[in-house]
């Protein structure tokens, strides 16, 4: 069991949550040309170490988190808020 | 090499078995080949073997970093089939159940192929309606399939759960013709005939380095030295991406999951065809080996990790999705299970295509379907090394058929890797 530090609801099993997928992704604008979409969409780095990674915390308090995890190992480095303001928000509370 | 036939068996019962030669040589790596295979699992021999066997090359190299049969083909559930819909797919997948009907002649090794039919339950009309739409489409184009009614299913496997079923069974989709094989004698099988023709097979041997030089690969370090060759092959699924990106080419569309497998204590005869089961999001098949051990497995771990071993909310899941559908098997001990790496393609289909590079070749992406596609695989990526062009079915199994829009979606589960299962 890999186990998460969820920044709302405290350290959870994994299995409360959800994996969504690369969190590195940069999405381009509605604009762009169809070579980046593909890109964006379909095209991975498949990291094999350390890389970043959305879940949802689907049977929790169903944030989405942005999370730094080994895909050797499953250790985990850091867990944050994706949204930008729940992760202000988050600093405020400590 | 002694040729396994009755009379050779029939001596060695009399000499103490002290006949036999080893299956395959243990060769010094040369400095030049004409092909390289990089990867020696089931895909990359198989196609060694139709290299030479049916394109007449010579001087070919199969590169494979830990040992014959100790990644994947060590780490499958053996189930063979063909009951696939897409244009190319399901005649792709149609020549490799025919490969597999006369395999062990061919290799003269026993594979052990047991066409015990694929039973697959559906548990609504609507499921048996989509099932119908893919048998009749399997049927059209020459690939056996029938559906079973309730009656005819109870008749041939009593000890399902008819009874007090969270989603009631209906009825099957079948492939009477599809069934199970041995994967340690199918990869052993291919080593050895490979080898029989001249193919080099290069265990402990890792790439650890390519060497571009005027758009083609000039050389590649290994951990058993440098190594050239004409044409260089990828058959590496599970760690695809990182040889990839060994080239310098960038991303693929590939994320590798892990996926796991379970054996239980070895019991009399009691399941006699492949059974698999898949409804409101279990998802569940099961085969008696020949040795007695029930083999099952269920979905990936869900989240994208390289590492060979499962985790435990999935063993869960298996062993709930057994007990709603095969209550009889709850008191059976597991043995062992262990998680395989696989390269999960964005939609859900496999990749035997000519690349950037012009002397590199690409055979990956096979989901959790590579065991059952490995001869056909074998057969076309060794016919697009030998004459350049890919065949007709796999004119599409190309890595720019997302930016044309030609995706091969079987189960139209859109570009999330982990859902193609």
């Amino acid at each position: 069991m890999i186990r998460i530090k969820c920044p709302y609801c405290g350290e959870r099993d994994h299995s409360e949550f959800t994996y969504g997928g690369d969190a590195s992704i940069n999405y381009p604008s509605l604009d762009a040309s169809e070579a980046e979409w593909t890109e964006a969409i379909f095209f991975r780095k498949n990291i094999k170490g350390f890389q970043k990674e959305t879940w949802h915390h689907l049977n929790g308090c169903r944030m989405w988190l942005e999370v730094e995890r080994s895909t050797i190992t499953h250790e985990i480095k850091s867990v944050k808020p994706c949204h930008p303001d729940l992760q202000k928000l988050m600093e405020l509370k400590k | 090499m002694t040729k396994f036939n009755a009379w050779n068996v029939f001596k060695n019962g009399l000499n103490g078995q002290t006949g036999w030669s080893r299956q395959w040589r243990d060769p010094e790596p040369k400095s030049n080949y004409n092909v390289i295979i990089i990867g020696g699992g089931l895909h990359g021999l198989a196609t060694a073997y139709y290299l030479a066997k049916n394109h007449n090359v010579n001087k070919i190299a199969v590169l494979e970093k830990g040992w014959i049969g100790g990644g994947n083909a060590g780490r499958n559930t053996t189930i063979i089939r063909s009951n696939y819909m897409m244009p190319g797919s399901h005649e792709f997948y149609e020549h490799s159940l025919k490969l597999w009907e006369n395999l062990s002649h061919e290799l003269n090794y026993n594979v052990m192929f047991s066409q015990r039919a694929h039973v697959n339950l559906y548990h609504s009309p609507g499921a048996k309606d989509s099932n119908a739409r893919r048998y009749n489409t399997m049927r059209l184009h020459g690939t056996d399939g029938e559906l079973w009614d309730l009656n005819t299913l109870k008749k041939n496997i009593p000890h399902l759960n008819y009874n007090d079923a969270r989603f009631p069974i209906i009825g099957a989709a079948v492939q009477r013709r599809a069934g199970n094989a041995r994967h340690d004698s199918a990869v052993w099988g291919y080593a050895r005939a490979a080898d029989s023709l001249g193919v080099d097979i290069i265990q402990n041997c890792e790439v650890t380095g390519i060497t571009r030089k005027n758009g083609n690969i000039e050389s590649l370090q290994t951990s058993r030295g440098i190594m050239k060759g004409n044409k260089i092959g990828f058959a590496v699924a599970g760690n695809t991406s990182l040889l990839w990106q060994m080239a310098d080419l960038g991303n693929l569309p590939i994320e590798s999951h892990k996926l796991q497998a379970f054996v239980t204590e070895a019991v009399k005869p009691f399941l006699d065809h492949v059974v698999v089961y898949g409804v409101g999001g279990a998802h569940f098949y099961i085969s008696q080996s020949d040795k007695g051990s029930l083999v099952f497995g269920g979905d990936l771990d869900w989240y994208k990790s390289y590492a060979q071993r499962g985790n435990l909310p999935m063993v869960q899941d298996v062993a709930e999705a057994a007990m709603a559908i095969l209550p009889s098997i709850g008191r059976l001990r597991l043995l062992r299970h262990w998680a395989g790496v696989m390269d999960m393609s964005m939609d859900g289909t496999f990749f035997i295509c000519k690349t950037p590079i012009s002397n590199l070749y690409l055979n990956a992406g096979w989901n959790y379907g590579g065991f059952k596609a490995s001869p056909a695989s074998g057969w076309y990526f060794a016919d697009l090394i030998a004459n350049e062009q890919p065949h007709k079915y796999i004119q599409h199994h190309h890595l720019k058929r997302f930016e044309q829009g030609i995706n091969l979606d079987e189960r139209g589960a859109g570009p999330d890797p982990k859902l193609h299962g």
